[in-house]
């Protein structure tokens, strides 16, 4: 494993770095707040000390990135594969329009995360948030699984405007009752065996990732949301 | 049943003389416009479903066919036209929002149709383009302040990426799912022999089209459809769309029976599933925000490729364009209000934003007056049609043109405006198998290379003309031009004299 001292280098220097490492195994020591880290790029482990900066693990094509604090905006936007594990809390945009691989934050999510995830074929993207979000979960939405856990047992798991627009994938809320409001393109169920099912392999791997005890997760209510119509605006068109 | 107030526009008028009734005008209308009845052995036509698109008439093989403007009219109303009348009989039999395609087809002004060009005259002879060199090579991509030289005086080259273009003409955006395979293919191999660029439009790149990667244009929408590293890492430049002229303010919506199994393939997307580009980016929310996308595209293509950021043309478009060209973006594209869609709100297609002479000119301004023109290269594109239009663009301060209508022109197009309906008979607009192998990508890329080395051939002799040589010295070289019929402000927003001054 190489170091990777990023005091008082900046985000091009770092970047950089990554990028021509011949180890795929790199620490990045005393990161403050450099952005674009792994952006596009396949094939490494990183671990991260520090807090990185916006768009970490941006278009990222296959790498892990293990990050010991908390990340700020746009983790893994248009991410296509690879994992980003995240032990503290994460800011805005977290998996925007991602497509593939898991990101997990172990505490919690700012606005708009997971907004226009999308899957395809074997890519299938995961979000699971171990804390509360802010508003906008998963704004049009169309494929993969985002998960809010609420470990913390918040009042308020999500914010306003959850689902708006969405039209595929699975939104799940670890909750007993739904406070915030949600909009009529969101149908909210209890989930059921099966979705528990697909749930569980994915709520085995983060306990494992962040130390938890699997069963104390999973004992606990679980709502679904999923899109009403896959053609949420199919009826709104008159040809002229 | 309900009294259908709506009254078809055209005519499709036979001649009895000269049908064969041999049904190809049956076999090529995708609307099923005509129909032959055994009982009477006539041809019928139901005009109500005609788009006036003219591939019957076209492939009628004796002729028998033309579609004429009904003169069958509403009572003559100025205010109340036909079309307004019309427009509200629909939402009031439907309540959905009108959808219309192709650009504003309204009678807003045409500034370029209002704009001359100057050519020389005893003092300054033109120049022979048949016996001298012309040079419409075109480079597009910040240029650098400084000449930088190292400690042994030799030169740093510090030249950002740069696109080259044989002639100032680059093919729009137009995704595949809006447009077919077919026409994709010839876009790009007619770009690839022309020495210009085409561009993906935001749905992702065909996997058989990865070979014309150096003359392709990437684009990068709000939905990220299809982009992943190798996406971007194949074009030769990386474009943000923010937005469009056709429908400023407005995000993309491919609906989900377009998205056919190819098109899922590109777009990475499920079948069927709608394809949804939000208004916004929900990234960015500033110049800030956009310098965030600029840069992480850099990074993910390692500095190799030019970013773009496309625009509509919009009021604030010189503020805009230039917290643009301090965002780290290589070159700025406009799009005009008159540029065209496969499918746009009607009210918002023919109602805002701006003519794209009028922000060009404001945009080419604004850079120069803050010293920060050559940051970026401008791209300017909603409706560019015909080779005059291009020299005048350049004379404003283009670095380049965009077309995509004039290219659909070039492909068979009739702009019958029904883009929208996915039924195009010329097998553009539309996924239909048995209407896309109607486009010859053989016969489609020939043509589209006719029409722009003619349009360069044009470029040329208009600047030779004026006495001018290079597209460099055309460049914001607006003495070149003059207005006719134009108010003080228009002149002065164009910044060019009245004709006769
Ligand atoms: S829609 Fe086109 S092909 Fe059909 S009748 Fe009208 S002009 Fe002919
Ligand atoms: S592309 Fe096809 S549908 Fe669209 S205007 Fe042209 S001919 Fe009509």
């Amino acid at each position: 494993m190489v170091t990777i001292d990023c005091l008082d280098k900046d985000y091009k220097e770092v970047c950089d770095l990554v990028r021509s490492s011949q180890d795929s195994d790199i620490k990045l020591k005393n990161v403050v707040g450099q952005r674009y880290i792994a952006a596009g790029i396949g094939g490494k482990n990183i671990k991260i000390e520090g807090v990185p900066g916006n768009a970490l693990g941006a278009y990222m094509d296959g790498s892990n990135i293990e990050v010991m604090a908390s990340v700020q905006d746009a983790v893994g936007d248009t991410m296509n594969e690879g994992k980003i594990i995240v032990h503290g809390s994460s800011g805005d945009a977290t998996g925007y329009a991602m497509r593939g691989g898991k990101i997990y934050i172990n505490g919690d999510a700012g606005y708009r995360t997971g907004i226009h995830m999308k899957a395809y074929k074997e890519k299938f993207p995961v979000i699971i948030i171990g804390g509360k979000v802010g508003s906008f979960l998963g704004e049009y939405m169309a494929g993969g699984i985002l998960v809010v856990l609420n470990l913390a047992g918040n009042k308020d798991i999500v914010g306003n405007f959850t689902g708006v627009g969405m039209h595929g994938g699975k939104i799940f809320l670890r909750a007993k009752e739904i406070t915030s409001p949600l909009p009529p393109q969101v149908k909210c169920e209890d989930a059921s065996e099966e979705d528990l099912k697909e749930l569980e392999t994915y709520l085995v791997e983060y306990a494992k990732d962040f130390n938890l005890n699997e069963k104390n997760i999973m004992d606990e209510h679980f709502f679904v949301l999923k899109p009403n119509s896959a053609n949420p605006y199919k009826r709104l068109y008159t040809a002229n | 049943m309900a009294i259908n107030f709506i009254e078809p526009l055209y005519e499709v008028v036979r001649n009895q003389d000269r049908c064969i009734k041999c049904r190809v005008c049956e076999n090529q209308c995708s609307n099923e416009v005509h129909r032959y009845d055994s009982d009477l052995k006539v041809m019928l036509s139901d005009e109500t479903k005609c788009v006036n698109c003219h591939r019957c008439v076209a492939l009628c093989p004796t002729k028998a066919l033309k579609i004429v403007k009904s003169d069958n009219c509403f009572k003559e109303n100025a205010n109340w036209t036909q079309a307004n009348m019309t427009s509200i009989y629909k939402q009031a039999d439907t309540a959905g929002v009108l959808l219309s395609s192709m650009g504003n087809p309204e009678p807003l002004p045409v500034y370029w149709d209002k704009i001359l060009i100057n050519a020389s005259q005893v003092t300054n002879p033109p120049i022979d383009p048949l016996r001298e060199p012309m040079e419409t090579r075109t480079f597009l991509g910040a240029k650098p302040k400084d000449i930088v030289k190292d400690k042994s005086g030799n030169i740093v080259n510090n030249l950002p990426p740069q696109l080259e273009l044989s002639t100032p003409i680059m093919f729009s955006a137009m995704s595949y799912g809006s447009i077919s395979y077919n026409a994709h293919e010839s876009l790009a191999r007619a770009a690839t022999e022309l020495g210009i660029l085409y561009n993906t439009g935001e749905g992702g790149l065909h996997e058989d089209f990865y070979k014309y990667g150096p003359n392709t244009i990437v684009q990068v929408a709000s939905g990220r459809f299809g982009v992943n590293k190798d996406f971007l890492n194949t074009g030769a430049a990386i474009e943000i769309k923010m937005g469009q002229g056709a429908k400023p303010g407005i995000g993309g919506h491919l609906p989900g029976q377009k998205v056919t199994a190819d098109v899922s393939k590109t777009r990475m997307i499920p079948e069927g599933s709608d394809a949804i580009s939000p208004a916004p980016h929900h990234d960015i929310y500033s110049i800030e925000d956009l310098r965030q996308l600029v840069y992480s595209l850099k990074e993910a293509s390692d500095y190799k490729k030019p970013v773009i950021v496309k625009i509509a043309a919009v009021h604030n478009v010189a503020v805009i364009a230039s917290g643009i060209a301090r965002s780290g973006a290589d070159i700025i594209a406009i799009d005009g209000f008159r540029g065209g869609t496969g499918a746009a709100p009607t009210r918002i297609r023919d109602n805002v934003g701006i003519p794209i002479e009028l922000a060009l000119a404001t945009v080419d301004k604004r850079l120069r007056d803050e010293g920060i023109r050559d940051n970026v290269s401008l791209v300017v594109g909603g409706s560019i049609r015909s080779s005059a239009d291009v020299v005048k663009a350049i004379a404003l301060g283009a670095d380049a043109c965009y077309i995509a209508t004039g290219a659909l022109l070039a492909l068979g197009c009739h702009l019958c405006r029904s883009c929208h309906l996915g039924r195009c008979n010329w097998g553009i607009a539309t996924q239909r198998p048995d209407l896309t192998k109607r486009l010859n990508p053989d016969v489609g890329s020939q043509r589209l290379v006719n029409l722009i080395e003619a349009w360069t051939h044009e470029i040329k002799e208009m600047m030779g003309g004026m006495g001018i040589n290079s597209i460099e010295a055309l460049r914001g070289n607006r003495l070149m031009l003059r207005g006719v019929g134009l108010t003080e402000k228009e002149l002065e927003i164009l910044g060019i004299k009245h004709a006769g001054e």
